[in-house]
Parts: C-alpha cells; structure tokens; sequence
C-alpha cells in the first residue's frame, strides 16, 4: 500500500467490512437462537426439547463469544489487522453445528 | 476424499498452514474471511429455515415437516464444514501462489434451493398441506 493523502487507513476499509461481516453473522445466529427458543417452548417443554434447545443456545453463545473476540482484534489501530486464526474458523463452525445437532433435537422432541 | 481427510487435519494444525509458501495482503486474507462468513449465514440460515418448516407448517403431515426439518438441518451443517473447509483450502492456495480452488457446491446449493422452492409452490398449490 502506498501512504497517500489518507494516511495508512485501508481506503477500501477491509478491517471494517470484516468487522462488519461478523456482526451481521452474529445476527443471523441471534434468529436462529429465537427461532429454536420459540421452537423449544412450543413443543411443550419437554424434558429432551429443552435439552436440545439449551444445546443450541451454547451454540449461540459460542459464536457470540468468538465474534466478539474477532471484532475486538479487527478493531485495533494497528496497521496491519491479525488475519483470522484456524482454530477460531473452526470454533465458530462447531458451534454452529452444535446449533444444528441441538436443532435436530428440538424437531423431533 | 483423501484431501478432504487431510483438510481436516490442516484444520487442527493451524501452524501448518502458517508455515506454507509466503504470507498474502491482509486484504486477501480479509476477503477469504468474508466469504467464509458469508457461506456461514447462508448455513445459519438454511437451519433457520429447519425451525422455521418445523414450527410454522403445522397443517404438513408429521413425515413432511419433520423430513424437511431435518433435511435443512442437516444441508445447514453441511454448509458450515465446507465454508471452512473452502476457507482452508483458498487460505493456502493463496499462500502458495496457486489457483483459487473451484467448487461445484455452489450450483449444487442452488439446484437443491430452487427444486425445495418449486415443491413448496406444490405443495401449497394443490393444498396437500391439509
């Protein structure tokens, strides 16, 4: 990159889209959480939905928390931002496994 | 499927993919990481759309809903191992100077959306829901 008239800020604004991304993701996973809450309720309570569906909240919870963890870092003032760790692109896709092995739980409870 | 098993052990042996060819412009690296985020939200949502069958058909048969339920569930779950398997897998392409990989899963996707869509329209046609 060539320092110009903008300094050393990304003209493109990669780290803020990035940043970006990972919100509007926590967000799809918000309606999820939701709709497997409204899903879990609705089938009465029973003991198994609710196991399932508290399953699918840890799943929710676990991409809120490395969401969180990945904004903070995009956030910083350094010049070059930290590129995104293997094990956390993993994390993020096990809980939204979790999510989906949870959901699978709540359906047929 | 040999280099599918040895994309998960890259996945678990992160040093292994920092270590490979030259490091790229940030900006790639932050671009791969957007698309691995959006593949993630199209899973998000495809298992959304389980609870979705599940919760707001109620007049569908019992084997309808629940097999189109699960069968969402299960293409959501299948949607979250690829983004990151496909993240891997341009992450070291790009590392190593090579061509990005090309995938057939997303017409596959596509196909599977849109023949779900027609089926719905069906359905909802004929009124078998009831």
């Amino acid at each position: 990159m060539t320092p110009g008239v903008l300094g050393e800020r990304d003209p493109g604004l990669q780290p803020e889209r990035t940043r970006l991304a990972w919100r509007r993701t926590t967000l799809a996973g918000t309606v999820v959480a939701v709709l497997a809450g409204k899903a879990g309720v609705a089938g009465g309570a029973s003991g198994s939905a609710l196991a399932a569906g508290a399953v699918c909240c840890v799943g929710w919870v676990g991409v809120l928390t490395v969401a969180h963890r990945r904004i903070r870092r995009l956030a910083g003032d350094s010049r070059e931002p930290e590129r995104l760790a293997v094990r956390w692109a993993v994390g993020v896709v096990v809980c939204v496994l979790l999510t989906a092995g949870g959901g699978v739980g709540v359906v047929l409870g | 499927m040999i280099d599918f098993v040895r994309n998960v052990r890259l996945w678990f042996a992160p040093a292994e993919v920092r270590d490979d060819g030259v490091t790229p412009d940030y900006r790639f690296s932050l671009a791969n990481e957007r698309t691995f985020l959006a593949w993630l939200r199209t899973a998000l949502a495809l298992i959304g759309g389980g609870f979705a069958v599940d919760q707001f058909l109620p007049g569908l048969r019992w084997g309808w809903r629940v097999g189109l339920a699960l069968a969402l569930l299960a293409s959501g779950a299948l949607c979250a191992l690829r983004a990151v398997n496909h993240w891997v897998r341009c992450e070291r392409a790009m590392r190593r100077g090579e061509d990005l990989p090309v995938s057939r899963f997303p017409a596959l996707l596509g196909v599977v959306v849109a023949g779900v869509a027609v089926v719905m329209v069906v359905v909802v046609l004929v009124g078998w829901e009831g």
